[in-house]
């Protein structure tokens, strides 16, 4: 299941895993990036925490926790090079995987088409 | 979308426009902050070929003697700026600061003599203040006029000097800080060789009627790209190079800035027309039992970027306060963060190690000797 925010992050839902990123909207209107700091694993997040952030040349932004729930994995590839995200962020530019305490919450977020018209 | 209704916009408005630039309110004007090969890329192609740089929101003003004396416009501006007018020939350019009363410093600029008045370029956020300020001190002695029917654009890099050279072959022969009157595509154009990126380059001062037409011509050229104010600002931060109301403001004395270099010996103590600027009962006592802090460049440890803002201190743990951050970013030709700030003098000499505090961590600053590139003005 394949949901987005209103704060540009999508989430790929499966079994209650949600890989966590940001949208290609949001990687553009970023532009090129330099830095990546991720959650540690185990990190245990509220909606709308800032559990990561990332840096362009110009600023730093956070990225949010679109839903509660625990850190169960985080992508080193976006640290080791955060032009990733720039060039794959609703791919190989994933930010986290965010088991989520109540599945169910994620009824609540946009659908593709609800986010595309958002951005429209 | 942002209300940019009361923002005003320059000559070459519908140009950046035109070229997808994404534009962004800055001092007052719609700015292109980048063009779609972004910061990254336009940073790297103007210490690589040029970039080409919009900076018509920037005041250019003319100082006239009433005499026909240039000196004695010379002698006028030198009581507002801490720097050797007189000294400057015909046809040269030098930096310079207005200063206040407590030797703080109200905006820097550049001044050419132009044989029969003096050109100044000012920061856009200062304009007005600064034309007001010279209006109120030099009006008895000097015409004051701003000229807002010109742009002023950019040329920077490598590349620059060929470029030009296509439209006016006599710009192999301007060093830096040099100016010249030339025609380029049969317009009359101001052109000094300098800049704000580290890079050997140019300024040009064109007519507002036939700006976006010039610009439009040496955008053509293929080893030129337009390039936004977010490369211009890591450029000119990788070059060491102060941004007002960053690095200095009314609460920086020049010799606190380092910028001991800007005034030249006759406006020191000791020199044939020392002081009689504003401050200078401050600003030359900095120079003879020093400052408490020091502005110095800053090279972060890590990779994340340390900004302006941030609290340095001597200690991992934030107990014993060093200095701040004015400046800091991503340094493109550095391939790492970069930055510059004020510090206490204890911490001032070059690797000296700081910490910065960024999202509560402590990250290793050292302290750096500035520019971070090595410039390529052609002297």
């Amino acid at each position: 299941m394949l949901k987005f925010t209103d704060e540009h992050e999508w989430l790929n839902i499966e079994d209650g895993i949600a890989t966590v990123g940001i949208t290609s909207h949001a990687a553009e209107q970023l532009g090129d990036l330099v830095f990546v700091e991720l959650p540690e694993a185990g990190a245990s997040f509220s909606k709308g925490d800032s559990s990561a952030t990332v840096e362009s040349v110009k600023a730093a932004s956070d990225v949010y926790c679109p839903l509660d729930g625990e850190i169960v994995e985080v992508n080193p590839a976006i640290v080791d090079d955060p032009s990733l995200v720039n060039s794959d962020p609703q791919g190989a530019g994933w930010f986290f995987k965010l088991k989520l305490s109540d599945p169910s919450a994620a009824n609540a977020l946009l659908d593709e088409s609800a986010y595309k018209e958002l951005i429209a | 979308m942002d209300d940019h209704t009361s923002l005003k916009q320059t000559p070459l408005h519908h140009l950046h426009v035109s070229l997808g630039a994404r534009m962004v309110p800055f001092a007052g004007y719609e700015m292109p902050v980048q063009y779609p090969a972004g910061v990254m890329k336009e940073h790297l192609f103007t210490r690589s070929s040029a970039g080409l740089f919009d900076v018509s929101h920037m005041g250019q003003v003319t100082i006239r003697p009433k005499s026909g004396r240039i000196e004695d416009a010379a002698l006028a501006l030198e009581k507002l700026v801490p720097v050797d007018v007189v000294g400057l020939a015909q046809g040269r350019q030098r930096y310079g600061l207005f200063t206040n009363d407590r030797g703080g410093i109200l905006d820097d600029l550049m001044i050419a003599n132009r044989g029969d008045h003096l050109f100044l370029v000012v920061n856009a956020s200062c304009k007005e203040a600064d034309f007001a300020h010279l209006k109120a001190h030099l009006s008895e002695s000097c015409d004051i006029e701003m000229l807002d029917d010109r742009a002023l654009i950019a040329l920077q890099g490598p590349h620059a000097e060929c470029v030009l050279a296509e439209l006016w072959a006599d710009v192999a022969t301007m060093r830096f800080m040099d100016v010249a009157e030339a025609d380029l595509h049969d317009v009359p154009c101001i052109i000094s060789r300098s800049g704000y990126t580290g890079e050997d380059g140019f300024e040009i001062s064109i007519p507002a009627s036939d700006a976006a037409d010039v610009t439009r011509r040496i955008l053509e050229h293929p080893d030129v790209m337009p390039i936004g104010l977010g490369a211009r600002d890591s450029l000119r931060l990788e070059a060491g190079l102060c941004l007002y109301g960053n690095d200095i403001d009314t609460g920086t004395t020049p010799v606190e800035a380092a910028l001991e270099w800007a005034m030249q010996k006759v406006r020191r103590a000791g020199g044939g027309r020392a002081g009689g600027f504003p401050g200078a009962d401050r600003i030359l006592a900095d120079f003879a039992e020093g400052t408490a802090r020091r502005r110095v460049g800053l090279r972060p440890e890590g990779r994340a970027p340390v900004r302006g803002g941030v609290a340095l201190y001597a200690d991992a743990d934030g107990k014993t306060p060093a200095g701040m951050v004015t400046s800091g970013g991503f340094g493109p030709s550095v391939d790492g963060p970069v930055a510059m700030g004020y510090v206490d003098q204890a911490y001032a000499a070059a690797g000296t190690k700081l910490y910065g505090e960024v999202r509560g961590k402590y990250l290793a600053v050292a302290v750096a000797t500035l520019p971070f590139i090595t410039p390529t003005y052609k002297r």
